[in-house]
């Protein structure tokens, strides 16, 4: 449904997306994840046609978008990063006029109000846009990326600067809509892709390094095979001596003091590698302030990824 | 309604939704009529017997496009600046509608502002014309003359409103290139003679005087036409600037 072969970006002399290529299929939900300035926005409009790639083609639903930028759109429900709407106008007035852009006719009124339910909006449509809170104007932003029934939808970070509230409204619609659409979502929040896509791409300095299920990506981060330890009124050495020395630790692979508390990460082998370790501190009589499966954060799973090649399925 | 139409409908209702044209129109309106009142009296007390409606004309819409100059960048600063500081003008980009439909609905809708300014105007000659009936062909080249003048400096501000997100800026700029274009050759006396002929081929003023006076000359109209098609012709390629720089 949405497919990108070399997908190649310049802006003068700085390469913002670097030979991307992936494939989506029909149906699919899939997260392009990546820290600020990795090349999602500009990935998605290559796709939606705001410009042109440098290099490289893309084709959404069969269409080749530098061929017909105009039939790509058509089938495209697009919602960009930043909330952009007529502040003076109604919501309905607004996706009125989407829907006559999109050349919707006679459906229009049907699908307008459908597009509003979908996005919780029946009861908003007088409201002027401009007087609507952040989480309201994400909706009316994701109405008119809906109002079309569009086969592909591209979401950019569409739960940026979201209250905790509204980001779960926000997902839970968005769920909603994979029903119906092949989605396309940007993020940089790590488990915002587990909570909602099937699958992941991860950027990084306008390259793919990584391609893989969300569960996959899941299992990356969740501690595979690592262990956070956290332990009071020990020096660094002794502690990292004492678990390097347990039969199913097999590295220390950090260590920090902060505040009288040295916390370590190791890499653990076999079953009970925790027991072990927090039978062994008790031992000494060091108080264990937490151990616990080791999260890493979305720059050290880049650091992972990069440190084992572009590609690569979950370890 | 077809997706030009959709467009064109919303920025006229987002021009008639703003106080600013209401208060442009307002003042050119005031400003035109006191320069038709002054202009008919000075011509009447000092005329020494003139041809009134002959002469009236020429004095009259000089006056009224000198105000009407300087109402146009007014409106035309809010064409692409508003949209590229609000943001929306990415869905516009994304949206199924092709750059020259973009430009078109928005100069369109400009041209229907300064359509219905310029018709009100036709209340003096309308009046003078239930008192004393005269030969409306010169009218009618006058009225070509100031839509020409009108749709040429209405496609340099929306270019020049194309290239900023910052409406004041785009304003200010405005005014700069239509000032200078329109009175490039009134200081005759400080030109060289041989750069004088050039000049007066780009002024804008000396394109005017005919169709005041109540000539239509092809090289005038070719002159406004053009003037039009490459400010239009520019406004495309600042459009397409995106594609290497990357931003809305």
């Amino acid at each position: 449904m949405i497919e990108a072969k070399g997908l190649t970006k310049d802006y003068g002399p700085n390469r913002a997306v670097d030979s991307v290529s992936f494939e989506i299929e029909r149906g699919d939900v899939v997260g392009l994840l990546g820290p600020n300035g990795s090349g999602k926005t500009t990935i998605m409009r290559m796709l939606t046609g705001f410009f042109g790639p440098t290099a490289g083609r893309c084709r959404v639903a069969g269409i080749d978008v530098s061929e017909d930028p105009v039939g790509a759109r058509r089938r495209i429900g697009y919602l960009p990063e930043r909330v952009s709407l007529y502040p003076d106008m109604s919501v309905r007035t607004y996706l009125g006029f989407v829907g006559r852009v999109r050349e919707l006719g006679g459906r229009l009124p049907t699908l307008l109000e459908e597009a509003m339910a979908a996005a919780g909006l029946s009861h908003m449509g007088g409201r002027q846009i401009g007087k609507l809170s952040l989480g309201y104007r994400q909706r009316v932003g994701l109405a008119q990326a809906i109002i079309h029934k569009p086969e592909v939808l591209i979401l950019d970070e569409p739960t940026a600067g979201l209250d905790p509230r509204q980001i779960v409204e926000i997902r839970s619609l968005i769920r909603q809509l994979a029903g119906q659409a092949t989605v396309l979502m940007s993020t940089h929040i790590l488990p915002e892709v587990s909570v909602t896509c099937r699958r992941v791409l991860i950027l990084d300095h306008g390259r793919l390094v990584a391609d893989d299920t969300a569960e996959g990506l899941t299992a990356r981060t969740m501690g595979q095979g690592r262990v956070l330890v956290r332990v009071q009124g020990a020096a660094a050495a002794e502690l990292t001596a004492l678990v390097g020395g347990l039969e199913t630790v097999s590295a220390v692979e950090q260590a920090s003091e902060q505040a009288g508390v040295v916390s370590v990460v190791v890499a653990v082998s076999g079953a009970d590698a925790g027991g072990a370790i927090a039978r062994a501190v008790g031992q000494r009589g060091w108080p264990l302030v937490e151990i616990s499966p080791a999260v890493m954060s979305l720059e050290d799973l880049f650091v992972e990824i990069l440190e084992k090649g572009p590609g690569g399925g979950a370890p | 309604m077809t997706r030009v139409g959709a467009l064109l409908v919303k920025e006229l209702r987002s021009f008639f939704a703003s106080p600013l044209v209401y208060f442009v129109t307002g003042v050119f309106l005031a400003l035109s009529g006191y320069y038709f009142y002054t202009d008919l009296n000075a011509l009447i007390t000092f005329g020494c017997g003139e041809n009134i409606v002959e002469h009236l004309w020429q004095r009259v819409y000089n006056d009224v496009v000198k105000v009407l100059i300087t109402a146009i960048p007014l409106i035309t600063m809010r064409v692409y600046s508003e949209e590229k500081a609000l943001g929306t003008i990415e869905l516009l980009y994304t949206a199924p509608l092709r750059d020259g439909e973009i430009l078109a609905a928005k100069f369109l809708a400009v041209m229907a502002v300064f359509t219905v300014m310029i018709a009100a105007t036709a209340l003096y000659p309308a009046m003078i014309y239930a008192i004393q009936p005269f030969e409306v062909s010169h009218l009618v080249a006058v009225y070509a003359g100031v839509l020409l003048l009108t749709a040429a400096m209405v496609m340099i501000g929306v270019f020049i409103s194309s290239l900023t997100s910052t409406q004041l800026i785009a304003a200010m700029f405005t005014y700069g290139v239509i000032l200078l274009l329109w009175n490039l050759s009134w200081n005759e006396a400080a030109v060289p003679g041989d750069l004088l002929g050039f000049i007066s081929q780009v002024c804008a003023f000396d394109h005017f005087e005919p169709f005041a006076r109540g000539v239509i000359d092809l090289k005038d109209v070719a002159y406004f036409v053009a003037l039009t098609v490459l400010a239009g012709f520019l406004t495309m390629r600042s459009m397409e600037s995106r594609q290497w720089r990357g931003r809305r």
